[in-house]
């Protein structure tokens, strides 16, 4: 029964769909051997890695032989409690941006036309900083020895430092830091593209401010929610720099683990397996979000 | 007659911009009022205080007796249809309909019936469960207004609403309106730059112009009686003529006009003394072959003609050099026909020539 209940679906575009002429493919030729070079290729050279396995008498050395112990042993409990756990502090992180980034976004958005790239580039500039130093930073600021602590024991609140680094609330902290503009971008493409008549129309027709939000304001900024949810979230679940950082391998993602079997643990068709599980992961959740086609304009 | 809206010594700023002037107008229940003018006259401003999307600078707006001036648009018992429609892209006909009875938070059993009633009031059978996406011009102008509608209001506000529609159904649409709103009895508070719409629905028309009100009165006195140079020369075409007033007499005032031509004006108000301006609109102003009996005979040489169909649209030059323009009806009969360069009898009834005050 839709009656009375919000629309499901996302708004489509009337515009039929084009495939590329001769010239486009001319134009896309560029892209597509780059993509190909340096995406599909290597892509299938870690799904063949992933099936490989190591040479017990010199590790590090791939022995090309066909095998699925790789993946038997990445679905054992360890190794799915850290990738629940990745998830989880994506999911989370991808939250917070979500809370933090729609008020900054829909501000910027609805303010008037000639500020906003003024504060489109507030959002920016701190991000020009390469993230390393941003999140040594917050190192700094949340260490044993570091600032937060100093205060907290100079003013008496703690007797003792806190530990607040290498907790799972520092490794959120540090995504939801770096990845915060890529959740304020695509919203703010969304709120710009509102019309004032639509929000004016739902408190004319005696939507109060939270009603309006809720019927009006989120179902037609959904795209942009969409992309900045995915935009947040699939990075953070294999970021590996920022949780290495700020949790010390105290808070394990699949993320360190992958990268740790290409370097210390010198087993690359694991990490191959890993990778490519992840991988999977992704594909099975673009094609559960996939917006559904409407049936076109009847005029 | 009860008043239903008042705008009580409104003004409105926008930063140094002055919207709205000391605006005093009162909209009687159940009537079809009209706000007429240009853009940037103030028309919409006074719309969207009506609405609660803007709040006076200074002054006061009284809904049904109620002092609404700090109301939000959501405590207001008032609807609108927007320029653009703005219906809800992501709700279907029926959804975007129900919108307003959902936040009134009606029954749902109410709603349903009230939904559908309307849809079949304005005759949007079967398409109940399209997008807005997946509708043409004119049935989203009728889910517009059964939006509206559906919550019976105490005041419809029409913000341009047949701007965006193609000529043919715009015409259509007028019609349409005006009866819908005979039958639901809804004060309707209309909103146009388009005089032809305004003569065309309303009851009475609020001619606007720079923020102020310019003259308040129903379609035919706005036309035939304009009392300012901006509504006579806005509404229809006309001749604005400098005129001295000479003499009264007999309830009639002399004046001659520029160009030394003398006239008597019927007097309404106190006569005025000095210089004035005076209206003559186009159509009264009656051409002859031969000399016509009656008073405001003058001769006058046809100096241009363009052929309209219905009328003859002319150009008269009189001796002392002042142009007028002239309508003059095709009514068959060929020996009214004028050409270029022939002298005219005209002749004006004294009761058409308007004297004009601001």
């Amino acid at each position: 029964m839709g009656y009375l209940l919000p629309g499901s679906s996302t708004p489509t575009s009337a515009t039929p769909r084009r495939t590329p002429g001769p010239a486009g493919w001319l134009l896309l030729s560029p892209l597509l051997l780059w993509l190909g070079l340096f995406v599909v290729v290597p892509t299938l050279l870690l799904v063949i890695l992933s099936f490989c396995s190591r040479d017990p008498d010199a590790p590090g050395r791939v022995l090309y032989a066909f095998t699925l112990e790789n993946y038997v042993r990445a679905f054992q409990p360890t190794y799915l409690k850290i990738l629940g756990s990745s998830l989880l502090y994506a999911f989370l992180t991808a939250i917070l941006c979500l809370v933090m980034g729609y008020p900054v976004a829909y501000f910027i958005g609805r303010a008037p036309e000639g500020r906003r790239n003024t504060l489109l580039a507030l959002v920016m500039i701190p991000f020009w900083t390469s993230f390393l130093i941003r999140t040594y930073a917050w190192v700094t600021i949340l260490s044993n020895q570091g600032f937060l602590n100093g205060i907290l024991q100079a003013s008496g609140l703690t007797s003792a430092p806190v530990d607040f680094m290498y907790t799972p609330g520092a490794v959120v902290l540090g995504l939801v830091y770096n990845y915060l503009p890529f959740m304020i971008l695509p919203i703010y493409g969304s709120v710009e593209k509102l019309d004032q008549s639509l929000i004016e129309a739902a408190y004319d027709l005696g939507a109060r401010p939270w009603s309006a939000l809720v019927e009006v304001i989120l179902p037609l900024t959904r795209p942009g929610i969409v992309a900045g949810f995915f935009l947040v979230f699939v990075p953070s679940i294999a970021m590996f720099a920022i949780t290495t950082l700020m949790g010390g391998g105290a808070v394990p993602t699949v993320g360190e683990v992958i990268q740790k079997q290409f370097t210390a643990a010198r087993h690359a068709p694991f990490g191959a397996a890993l990778g490519t599980l992840l991988l999977l992961l992704f594909f099975a959740g673009l094609w559960a979000t996939k917006p559904r086609r409407e049936p076109e304009p009847i005029d | 007659m009860n008043t239903m809206v008042l705008l009580e010594n409104v003004s409105k700023r926008f930063g140094s911009t002055v919207a709205l002037q000391e605006v005093n107008i009162e909209i009687f229940a159940g009537e079809f009022l009209t706000f007429l003018g240009p853009s940037g006259c103030g028309k919409t401003t006074c719309l969207r205080l009506i609405s609660g999307f803007e709040r006076p600078s200074t002054g006061r707006v009284i809904l049904d007796g109620r002092d609404v001036t700090g109301d939000p648009p959501y405590l207001r018992d008032v609807n609108q249809v927007f320029q653009t429609y703005a219906l809800f892209p992501h709700l279907s006909v029926r959804d975007n309909i129900a919108f307003g009875l959902r936040m009134k938070k009606l029954p749902l059993a109410e709603t349903r019936e009230r939904v559908d009633k309307i849809i079949e009031v304005v005759s949007l059978d079967g398409l109940a469960d399209r997008k807005p996406s997946q509708l043409s011009g004119g049935q989203k102008q009728r889910v517009a207004l059964a939006r509206a509608v559906v919550c019976q209001p105490k005041v419809l506000l029409l913000d341009e609403p047949l701007s965006a529609l193609d000529a043919k159904l715009r015409h259509q649409m007028r019609l349409e309106l005006k009866s819908l709103q005979k039958r639901l009895g809804i004060t309707f508070v209309f909103v146009t730059h388009d005089q032809e719409e305004a003569l065309a629905m309303s009851d009475r028309i609020v001619v606007m112009n720079l923020g102020r009100v310019e003259q308040i009165g129903g379609a035919t006195e706005i036309y035939h009686r304009p009392a300012t140079r901006f509504v006579a020369s806005f509404i229809g075409d006309t001749n604005i003529v400098e005129a001295e007033v000479l003499g009264t007499d007999d309830g009639k005032i002399l004046c001659r006009l520029e160009g030394g031509l003398q006239v008597l004006v019927r007097a309404r108000n106190a006569p005025p003394d000095g210089k004035i301006l005076v209206s003559l609109r186009p159509e009264k102003i009656r051409i002859h072959k031969t000399r016509p009996p009656g008073e405001n005979v003058f001769r006058a040489t046809v100096i241009s003609e363009v052929f309209k169909g219905a009328v003859d649209d002319l150009t008269l030059r009189t001796e002392g050099g002042l142009e007028l323009g002239v309508l003059d009806t095709n009514e068959g009969s060929d020996e009214v026909e004028f050409d270029v360069g022939e002298d005219a009898w005209c002749r004006i009834h004294p009761d058409d020539v308007i004297i004009l005050g601001g």
